[in-house]
């Protein structure tokens, strides 16, 4: 996984709530095999003004004008500044995978849907909890300069706005360490086997019919 | 010591280890594998040189790409080229790794959630995941099921465990009688809109009160499909005698005396009387009406005997803009009512709504009536081939297709639209599924979620209108 530690980049303000994984990467898109490809289908019903195909080429497609991603001051955007319950819907990794092939680092917002949360921590993008209050300062910030960068420092879990504002944040101890290091939870995981197998053993005793073999 | 929470009691069987920085481990019975969100998972594996942990505790089957129109041709005969290779992908990887799947002409390929409680794979007190968000539907038999990313599907195939926080508790309690026509499906609707689509985030939510324990089986899938358009991963619905019946005999139930040390096992899979909840919320069964959704969002939900909100009315600017916004993109005024609500398509499916039970229900309602002229398409949709069987054994397909309802085999179907079943931009759809997010029925397309005899009376009458008013056949 791709390590993050600070990360400087353009805000795009996405003004609106319940922005859902549907919306994040519609459906025709993920009958895809692979992992990555996703970016320039990212948002796409509102992005673009015509209906999206897989496997199309989109530099021709017609943009919509009053789509964020499409003005020229948030071309570029790596830091995604959204509204409650981002990311609600469809447990659909694509949308992180979307979200990451864009080109984007971090989300910031006031909540998150839990699947949704979990899978950007799985491919070193960085869900960040500001409160609503600060939120709306920043989006206030950027509708006053629009194109400007915030730097987020997830060793000493804070974002700083260009004039030196800092905003703090908390994360998990073990997501933190993940990110920092770009561990492989996988890997983690398979260092406790043995009190995988521990359980196992007991649990068949108490409950052996969990154990019976679908087949 | 306060007692424990059904979910308490879920959580600590299965807890294989707790970690110094606050994570836990925990153990996964059973997965559920679809070809959407285990490819790049498959992939994973491989890339590692890893080996699944007990290939014996996972089921595949294929249901969202799958066509509903004849397919006797196989995958080979699948039109789209993209949903045709996942198909395939989902076959290769099973058939190599030696997974059972329920392959696309199997009869007891379906939806996953469908599929996995009728083949007893889901039990009572076991942990259940899959790639997908509706997995929260096994909690109505007292299970710990919830979606999950592929990333963590790939964990789950590799460790059989995921790493976890323990969530909080809450209880949303409906008690009295639902009046007659209010169905499970109401039920949830009316619980979303007074919680939120949020208002779960967080939780593991257990419905109870004596007007989900009066629910079937079925009807309790319905609630906790939907506890996650609840923003709760999870939901859960305590075990009684109908859960136990539910599983005698399934095939892949325990037997003999496993089965009768299951059942004394389940019997405790019930949150103790003096359990703490961090959230309760109470509601009236009698207050609950037939429920049409007319936004953008599961919550955006009305009685059918409601009018389409207006923006004036709002709480606060944040709630108008959002209404407004739905209102545009749904082709609504305010305050028009919603039996003015004109349909193009009805869609009768889904993992929320495609048992026998839900079939039964649109059957009873269309029964010597026809679908109105201006409906451009009825669809039925069995949520598995079994369900499918055990309908046309009853006869139910053709009291649809006598109305001018279409008789499909099992799938996803026109719940998210990535098979051929789709809406056209605009068009208004009466729909049994769980989503009405911009586009997931079809680029464009307007989906209001009912249950599924209000969407059959949808179909007969061409618009909105509360079942309970229609005669009886």
């Amino acid at each position: 996984m791709k390590k993050f530690e600070t990360h400087t980049g353009v805000v795009a303000p996405l003004d609106r709530k319940n922005v859902d994984t549907d919306l994040i990467i519609p459906k025709q898109f993920l009958k895809s095999i692979k992992r990555s490809g996703f970016g320039k289908n990212l948002f796409d019903e509102i992005r673009y003004l015509d209906e999206g195909q897989p496997d199309q080429d989109c530099s021709g497609r017609p943009l919509n004008p009053d789509f964020v991603l499409n003005k020229p001051e948030f071309t570029g955007s790596s830091i995604l500044l959204a509204r409650t319950n981002f990311g609600c819907g469809s447990s659909r990794e694509h949308a992180p995978w979307a979200l990451d092939d864009y080109g984007f680092r971090a989300v910031i917002a006031p909540s998150y849907a839990d699947i949704f949360f979990n899978n950007c921590f799985k491919n070193g993008l960085l869900p960040i909890i500001l409160t609503e209050a600060e939120v709306d300062e920043l989006f206030n910030a950027v509708a006053g300069e629009p194109g400007m960068s915030l730097t987020v420092d997830l060793v000493n879990q804070k974002v700083v706005s260009p004039s030196g504002q800092e905003y703090g944040f908390e994360v998990d101890a073990f997501r933190k360490h993940c990110l920092l290091n770009g561990l492989d939870d996988i890997g983690l995981t398979l260092e406790h086997a043995d009190d995988i197998r521990a359980y196992e053993a007991k649990r068949r005793e108490s409950a052996p019919w969990l154990f019976d073999a679908i087949k | 010591m306060a007692g424990k929470t059904l979910y308490d009691k879920l959580w600590d069987a299965h807890l294989v280890r707790q970690n110094e920085d606050g994570s836990s481990l925990i153990y996964i019975d059973r997965q559920i594998l679809h070809e959407v969100t285990s490819p790049q998972a498959f992939e994973g594996l491989r890339l590692a040189g890893r080996k699944p942990w007990r290939i014996d505790a996972n089921l595949a089957t294929p249901d969202h790409n799958v066509p509903t129109t004849e397919r006797a041709g196989g995958v080979d005969q699948i039109v789209d080229p993209v949903s045709r290779i996942q198909v395939k992908t989902l076959d290769e990887n099973c058939d190599e790794y030696g997974i059972v799947e329920f392959k696309m002409l199997d009869e007891r390929q379906g939806i996953v959630h469908v599929v996995g409680p009728e083949q007893g794979m889901t039990l009572p007190g076991s942990t259940v995941v899959c790639g997908d968000s509706h997995t929260s539907t096994h909690g109505a038999f007292g299970a710990l099921a919830h979606g999950i990313g592929t990333s963590e599907v790939e964990h789950v195939l590799a460790t059989q465990c995921l790493i976890a926080k323990k969530m909080k508790n809450m209880l949303v309690r409906v008690d009295g009688e639902l009046g007659i026509g209010v169905t499970a499906k109401d039920v949830v609707l009316h619980i979303i809109g007074v919680i939120g689509t949020a208002g779960g985030t967080g939780c593991a939510l257990e419905f109870g009160g004596t007007a989900i324990q009066s629910l079937s089986i079925e009807g309790r899938m319905t609630i906790c499909n939907m506890a996650i358009e609840a923003g709760a991963r999870v939901g859960l619905v305590a075990v009684d005698d109908k859960t136990i019946e539910y599983f005698e005999g399934r095939p892949f139930s325990p037997t003999g005396e496993a089965w009768n040390a299951a059942v004394e096992n389940w019997k405790d899979l019930v949150s103790d009387a003096d359990a703490q909840f961090d959230t309760v919320v109470e509601i009236r069964a009698e207050d609950i009406k037939p429920q049409v959704t007319w936004g953008t969002s599961p919550e955006m939900v009305v009685a059918v005997d409601g009018q389409v909100p207006n923006p004036a009315n709002a709480a606060d600017s944040d709630e108008a803009n959002a209404i407004t916004r739905a209102l545009q993109y749904m082709g609504l005024s305010a305050d028009q009512a919603i039996t003015d609500i004109k349909l193009d398509r009805v869609f009768i499916g889904s993992c929320t709504n495609s048992r026998i039970e839900d079939l039964r229900a649109a059957a009873e309602v269309v029964k010597g009536r026809k679908v109105a002229s201006t409906i451009k398409q009825a669809l039925v949709v069995p949520g598995s081939g079994l369900v499918k069987a055990q309908a046309e054994a009853e006869g139910l397909d053709k009291i649809f297709v006598e109305a001018g309802l279409e008789w499909r085999e099992p799938g996803c179907s026109m719940c998210l639209a990535m098979n051929p079943d789709k809406l056209g931009n605009g068009e208004h759809c009466a729909s049994t599924s769980n989503r009405n997010f911009e586009g997931r029925q079809g680029f464009g397309g307007r989906t209001h979620l009912v249950s599924p005899a209000m969407a059959a009376a949808a179909a007969v009458t061409g618009h909105f209108v509360d079942v309970r008013t229609l005669e009886t056949n």
